[in-house]
């Protein structure tokens, strides 16, 4: 996002929160969602795609809450209202061109009749979707499952590069200059991770009941859509309902949020970035020194900017009275590598504990012939670190970044059994310097990790390892 | 809370934004004074072998900015003092000199530092003062800031393209640095006029905070780019394929606007060359025609290259010749010491790294025969 781009959310942001609990102000945040997953989606080379992508982040939330909600929320007086402005938002970007309009920061769209087609089309899923008895379960299953095959459709390169391919022949467009980067779509990764809690939650039977409005703020929330957090819908709707007074503590509040927010990213993370570690100075790099510069560098660039992006979500929903969770809290000053995880991207953490974690290790637990504790904590730590990794893109260092994390998780778990009756009697100073060590130590384990999230392979990876000890 | 110690963002906001609007205009009436830069080179990052230019910074770790000061503190020969065994040579010119496509070693500097020459009994250094503009001005305006420096001797490297009056103003360092460039024609009596279009007279609104927000985010960036240029070395993109010097040349005959025989002396930057001359004061200057590509392609026989019809060329080398030796300047002329497009690059006078070495074997005889102080 740029900083305009910025500052006109803030703009957006402090107008809808002075509208207080105006009865407009749900289909008013909704509508600017809506708009915003337009305005912020990178226009792509493939044809008409900028504008389908977020169609389909629109269609995706709509039947998403088709899927789950329960009968009493289904009725069309209720979400009615919802559903025009979805719709119009829609129908009338796709306007834009018959009447010669180009709205800056949108997509050119498409002819309107494939839209006007696109637009039914959802209703009409919706609609069937909202009717279904006893199939439920099994469409919600469905619904995962397509989501999950979505993922690796856009994270891994190779399969990218064939949808794109394929949408580029649609098109009429040479399908030798397919690439991956032809397909971004801007807050699938946040949008799927909402979606599918949703699901779970919905087949567990924990989801609250929900408006369309209501479900529909919450997946494409303007201020959450490109970096996070990730939010539990209850809590989120519940801030919805009763929003917090922008009075001047919420000023206050927000403006420090948004503040440090570009201070971090525009001012911190920008100019670290222009010294980050790098696919391309990582073999440039001529001495051990240096390489340990550049990559102290992408580590704190990687922090501020993510951390800077959290900070700004918090304070552009503080603005609209919406407490959006932490995501940061200090992760580098931890003294271990689970205590970082707890303050690093706390709201996907949070979430994979909850859906992948929990549920393995129970799962484990409770199988025909138990399994010693430490395999079932470290099969369940390799799965989820893993699966970390992978959402960042399905590729051998991310699964290798995932293992790396998921094997100091484990030793530290170990360690942590061993040392903790040990260690009771220890004195203050001594206690003092396990923590100063434990924070470099561990600040040092994650920053080695970057090696492979940073750079594209593991060949790379190592060059660059061997730069840092001090070799060739 | 106390409602005394309540804070109340309205006030918070036009307190701030008056402060704000306060410095800016403070900076805008009593601009900082130039003259003085704090640098990260030279003290935690190595100094540049080059001034600082690059349209790609984010390959070349280099960036093109128009502080003369910055971009001066940025480079080895600000370092600190000369060191007594020093024998400080400093070349002046354009990109040629500078050294486009070439590592700072394989520059016509680097070429001469490897031949580990002794002058008037100390250590010869050469320092890249070359900069990627066609100027003789350009070339003026670096040399004058370079003589606190203290340099021993000046080769400058010029060719026709830098003479004609009407590039004088238009490289980007002139026309960003004109209060230095009325100090100059105000001292040399230079041919220009100060309210020429060209020059950038910054406004109130340019000198404010705000309006000067590109040149101090550049000073910063320069900085920043010292940890790159000092981890890899890397102070250019270097392509692996481009374009060729051009030797197929096309049928024309005009030179900047001029044709065959229209082109008087006084049409060229010569005052500025005799300025650059008197600027350097005691300190012996060697000034050279440098090498350039001579075609055999198509409409050689109008054209020596890109740049420059036959006629032209002729007239000024005959001209810049009469010329030195009326007023007794050292000069080599090595216009075609290297005329076959093999030894160029991407132009017709970028030479190759193999080229800059001929060039540095050939300038040594003149080099050490200048006089010791």
């Amino acid at each position: 996002m740029t900083l305009t781009s910025i500052l006109i959310l803030i703009g957006l942001a402090a107008c809808l929160g002075l509208l207080g609990r105006s009865r407009w102000r749900l289909l008013l945040l909704l509508a600017v969602s809506a708009l915003a997953v337009y305005a912020l989606q990178p226009a792509l080379p493939v044809r008409f795609l900028d504008f389908w992508l977020p169609t389909a982040t629109l269609a995706l939330t709509v039947l998403g809450w088709a899927l789950t909600a329960p009968p009493e929320q289904r009725l069309w007086r209720t979400n009615g209202p919802a559903a025009a402005v979805l719709a119009g938002v829609v129908l009338l970007l796709g306007l834009t061109r018959l009447f010669g309009l180009d709205l800056p920061a949108v997509g050119r769209p498409p002819r309107f009749l494939p839209i006007l087609l696109a637009v039914t089309a959802v209703a009409v899923v919706t609609f069937l979707l909202v009717r279904l008895g006893r199939a439920r379960r099994l469409w919600l299953a469905l619904g995962i499952v397509f989501l999950l095959v979505l993922f690796l459709l856009l994270k891994s390169s190779p399969l990218t590069a064939l949808v794109s391919a394929w949408l580029r022949t649609l098109n009429g467009q040479s399908a030798g200059l397919a690439s991956p980067l032809d397909i971004r779509w801007l807050g699938f990764s946040y949008l799927a991770f909402r979606l599918l809690h949703t699901f779970r939650d919905r087949q567990s039977g924990r989801l609250p009941p929900v408006s369309l409005a209501e479900y529909a703020v919450y997946a494409i929330f303007f201020p959450a859509l490109t970096a996070g957090p990730i939010d539990r819908i209850e809590r989120f709707v519940a801030d919805l309902r009763h929003p917090r007074p922008l009075d001047s503590q919420g000023w206050l509040e927000a403006g420090r949020r948004l503040t440090l927010g570009l201070f971090k990213k525009f001012v911190l993370a920008d100019a670290l970035g222009l010294i980050a570690l790098s696919p391309a100075n990582a073999l440039q790099v001529h001495s051990a020194g240096w390489a340990w510069v550049l990559l102290y560098a992408y580590s704190f660039q990687l922090y501020f900017d993510f951390a800077g992006y959290t900070d700004m979500a918090i304070g552009l929903g503080r603005l609209m009275g919406i407490q959006l969770p932490e995501n940061f809290n200090a992760p580098y000053l931890k003294p271990n590598l689970t205590q970082f995880w707890n303050n690093w991207h706390m709201t996907l953490t949070q979430w994979m504990r909850a859906y992948v974690f929990n549920p393995l290790t129970r799962a484990l637990r409770s199988a025909g012939r138990p399994l010693p504790t430490a395999v079932i904590i470290l099969a369940g730590q390799v799965s989820t670190m893993v699966l970390i990794g992978l959402w960042h893109g399905v590729t051998w260092n991310f699964a290798f970044w995932g293992l790396w994390h998921a094997f100091g998780l484990f030793v530290h778990n170990r360690w942590s059994e061993w040392a903790r009756p040990r260690l009771t009697a220890v004195s203050v100073p001594w206690r003092m310097a396990l923590q100063a060590g434990g924070v470099l130590l561990t600040f040092h384990y994650v920053t080695l990790g970057w090696l492979l999230f940073v750079l594209p392979d593991p060949a790379t990876s190592w060059r660059v390892l061997s730069i840092l000890i001090g070799g060739a | 809370m106390d409602s005394r110690s309540e804070v109340r963002p309205l006030a918070v906001l036009w307190k701030g934004v008056l402060l704000f609007l306060l410095v800016n205009l403070l900076v805008a009436a009593f601009p900082p004074e130039s003259g003085t830069s704090v640098s990260l080179y030279n003290r935690l990052f190595a100094g540049r072998e080059r001034l600082p230019f690059g349209e790609t910074p984010a390959q070349s770790y280099n960036l093109s900015l128009f502080d003369l000061e910055a971009m001066f503190a940025s480079h080895l020969i600000a370092g600190g003092p000369k060191p007594a065994q020093e024998y400080r040579v400093i070349l002046i010119g354009d990109s040629s000199v500078w050294g486009t496509l070439l590592r700072p070693e394989e520059t016509l500097a680097g070429r001469l530092n490897a031949l580990n020459l002794t002058l008037c009994g100390r250590e010869a250094r050469f320092y890249n003062l070359g900069y990627p503009s066609l100027s003789l001005t350009k070339d003026l305006l670096l040399l004058d800031a370079a003589m606190r420096y203290d340099p021993d001797r000046i080769i400058w490297l010029t060719t026709l393209e830098s003479f004609p009056l009407e590039v004088q103003l238009t490289s980007p360092l002139v026309a960003h640095n004109a209060s230095r460039l009325d100090a100059l024609m105000a001292r040399y009596d230079l041919p220009f006029d100060p309210a020429d279009p060209a020059l950038e007279r910054p406004s109130l609104w340019e000198r404010t905070l705000i309006g000067r927000r590109r040149a101090i985010a550049d000073r910063f960036r320069l900085q920043a780019y010292g940890v790159l240029w000092s981890a890899t070395g890397v102070d250019q993109a270097y392509p692996l394929d481009y374009p060729r010097a051009q030797t197929e040349l096309e049928a024309d005959l005009s030179f900047h606007g001029f044709r065959p025989g229209e082109l008087q002396e006084a049409d060229l930057a010569f005052e500025v060359l005799e300025a650059g001359f008197v600027a350097a004061g005691d300190t012996p200057v060697l000034l050279v025609n440098e090498p350039m590509l001579i075609s055999r392609g198509e409409n050689s026989d109008l054209r020596y290259n890109f740049f420059y019809p036959r006629w032209a060329y002729d007239d000024y080398r005959q001209w810049l010749a009469q010329r030195a030796e009326r007023l007794g300047w050292d000069y080599l002329d090595l216009w075609d010491l290297l005329p076959d497009p093999v030894h160029y690059t991407n132009s017709a006078i970028h030479l190759t790294p193999q080229a800059e070495a001929v060039l540095a074997e050939t300038l040594v005889p003149a080099i050490s025969q200048m006089p010791c102080p």
